[in-house]
């Protein structure tokens, strides 16, 4: 279950363009995502699999996520326990797979205002995240469709089905 | 006057697949899926768990495609395993359409009459749109969706806006539909596409092979397209019954063009003025003319790839070097995208012409371009017929990938330097 607001998540900073081969590299799709978080983002900060804690989240620029099809790309931030991902933009493949595995996208068109290591919070109006910095500005997101809220609140889209198997 | 308002290629393939008669741009549709294609990577080793939890089985064996081309053939062990647990899950569920280790899925699909004009499909890689070639509205998603599909037949969208390429003229000899590809996404960014449509059209567009559309369509994604599509002509015909697919399919398949007076957001391109495009390490994005990079010298020249393999590549490759040989220093692979393509390309003496060169021929599979196992060393200067150079994707991060056409590849291979291939076909 994902905590759809949450207070007090430390900011990861990155650029734009960070593609999936970056967040899980082809050498190690090969295995779980125990072993493509150790190599989460490597190529361009190095010091992030390692420093990354439960409920922190990733501040980007424009263009998360693009390139592969590669579902791990977002499955791999969940397992290292991300709270969210907010940027300006996001690949739309990776849009789909990221609420299917249950991470929370927040498209933030003033997010390059947050800076890294400040703490954030994340409220909803609605369908309408907002996100609230340290210095108690208020950054409005994109809203959200419902359904796809539905997905990100159990955990992913596997867990849906689940919970609609029939008895 | 009919009640229909004007739509778009993308919308009318939509509306089917939807159930309706026509639909508005941003609305939020459920499609019936025509055809689920996943391969190694993304397939059973993902969804076979995931259906096993469930209880639950695929919806329709006939419209599923498996295709073996990530990890063939096995680099390593745990390759190995992965390829011994796809091939058993075909035998377990019985899948009636299995390509095993005959090349790239995207390239084979249309090779054994998969694709049809009309269809809504998608599939488990992000070069999926190269199915828009054939007037499919195909896309790629991640293993989890495809559980969804498996599961229900279904998928929801968004209908997407139309944004139409049209180019004009006729391209110049040794410019090809990778220069124009290159050059969009260096002008519109690798999410300039806004995962919307894009459709492209026009005379230039009209004149090239049906190999080439799927190398416009296929680097769709490159610009962050959902779909990349191209309505079906002559052309396609010809193709689609070389391929068996029967007549009563093919009745109706020139209706799925868009409507003059759709709405359209169109860009216009003159191909006659575009030169043969260059993309520097590490985005497809990062474009200009080849000129500006005489000073690269590439160690590896690479001919593979879904996106820069099938047998025009191939051709333009050998066209460069007939009776020639690459430079000292060069390292020139070739991994024809099937089996069936480098047949016919050993056929025509084009296979032969690039051994004679000093090529070295690989398997038919996605190879070095995926990253998954064989990668290129430690500080390579690359030159490539593919889609992705990311910083990592191909090899260490010391490795530079630059993005260039099969002829630029083959000029740069025989001169040891990127070169305008104009100048040798000259």
């Amino acid at each position: 279950m994902t905590q759809r607001a949450f207070d007090n998540a430390r900011v990861w900073r990155l650029g734009a363009d960070v593609d999936t081969d970056a967040l899980a590299p082809g050498a190690y799709m090969k295995h779980g995502l125990d072993v493509i978080a150790q190599h989460c983002l490597e190529a361009v900060r190095s010091d992030f699999a390692q420093g990354v804690r439960e409920g922190d989240v990733i501040v980007a620029g424009a263009n998360f996520g693009i390139g592969s099809s590669r579902e791990q790309a977002a499955g791999v931030l969940r397992h290292l326990g991300l709270a969210a991902v907010i940027a300006p933009s996001f690949s739309g493949l990776y849009f789909r797979n990221a609420f299917n595995l249950g991470l929370l996208l927040l498209t933030c068109p003033q997010a390059d205002q947050i800076e890294a290591d400040e703490r954030i919070a994340v409220r909803f109006d609605g369908d309408r995240p907002v996100v609230i910095r340290a210095c108690g500005q208020r950054l409005d997101c994109a809203p959200i469709p419902d359904f796809l809220m539905d997905i990100v609140d159990v955990g992913g889209l596997l867990p849906l089905l689940r919970r609609r198997k029939p008895a | 006057m009919s009640h229909h308002p004007a739509q778009t290629l993308a919308q009318k393939l939509i509306a089917r697949a939807a159930g309706r008669s026509h639909v508005a741009v941003g609305e939020l549709v459920t499609c019936k899926v025509d055809l689920a294609m996943f391969h190694d990577s993304s397939g059973p080793r993902r969804l076979k768990p995931m259906l096993e939890e469930l209880g639950a089985e695929i919806w329709d064996k006939n419209k599923v495609v498996l295709v073996l081309d990530h990890y063939v053939p096995a680099q390593d062990a745990d390759a190995q395993k992965i390829i011994q647990i796809t091939r058993e899950t075909a035998k377990t569920w019985q899948l009636p359409h299995v390509i095993d280790s005959e090349g790239i899925c995207h390239v084979v699909l249309p090779e054994r009459g998969h694709l049809k004009p009309g269809m809504l499909c998608v599939g488990g890689d992000s070069h999926s749109p190269t199915g828009g070639a054939f007037g499919c509205y195909m896309f790629g998603i991640g293993a989890t969706e495809m559980l969804g599909v498996c599961t229900t037949g279904q998928i929801w969208l968004q209908v997407p806006r139309t944004l139409r390429m049209h180019w004009s003229g006729r391209l110049q000899s040794g410019v090809t539909a990778k220069d124009m590809m290159l050059h969009m996404v260096g002008r519109f960014g690798m999410n300039g596409g806004q995962y919307q449509a894009v459709e492209f059209a026009g005379p230039a567009v009209q004149a090239l092979s049906m190999a080439e559309r799927m190398t416009l369509s296929n680097m769709s994604a490159e610009m962050g397209a959902q779909v990349g599509l191209i309505a079906a002509d002559d052309t396609t015909m010809q193709y689609l019954q070389s391929v068996g697919v029967s007549s009563e399919h093919l009745a109706g398949a020139k209706h799925w063009c868009s409507d003059d007076d759709a709405d359209f957001e169109e860009y216009r391109f003159d191909a006659l003025v575009l030169s043969p495009q260059v993309a520097a390490p590490h985005s497809p994005a990062n474009t200009r003319d080849v000129g500006a990079f005489a000073d690269v010298l590439p160690n590896i020249a690479y001919i593979g790839a879904c996106t820069g393999a099938k047998i025009d590549d191939l051709r333009a490759a050998a066209s460069v070097l007939k009776d020639k040989h690459v430079a000292q220093g060069v390292q020139l692979m070739v991994a024809p995208a099937s089996a069936r393509e480098q047949a016919q390309a050993t056929q025509e003496g084009v296979m032969q012409t690039l051994m004679d060169a000093g090529a070295t021929v690989l398997p038919n599979s996605c190879g070095a371009c995926a990253g998954y196992g064989a990668t290129f060393p430690e500080g390579s200067t690359v030159i490539s017929t593919t889609a992705r150079n990311f910083k990592g994707r191909m090899g260490p991060a010391s490795v530079n990938v630059y993005l260039a056409s099969p002829y630029t590849v083959a000029a740069s291979a025989l001169r040891g330097r990127i070169t305008d291939p104009r100048e040798v076909l000259a």
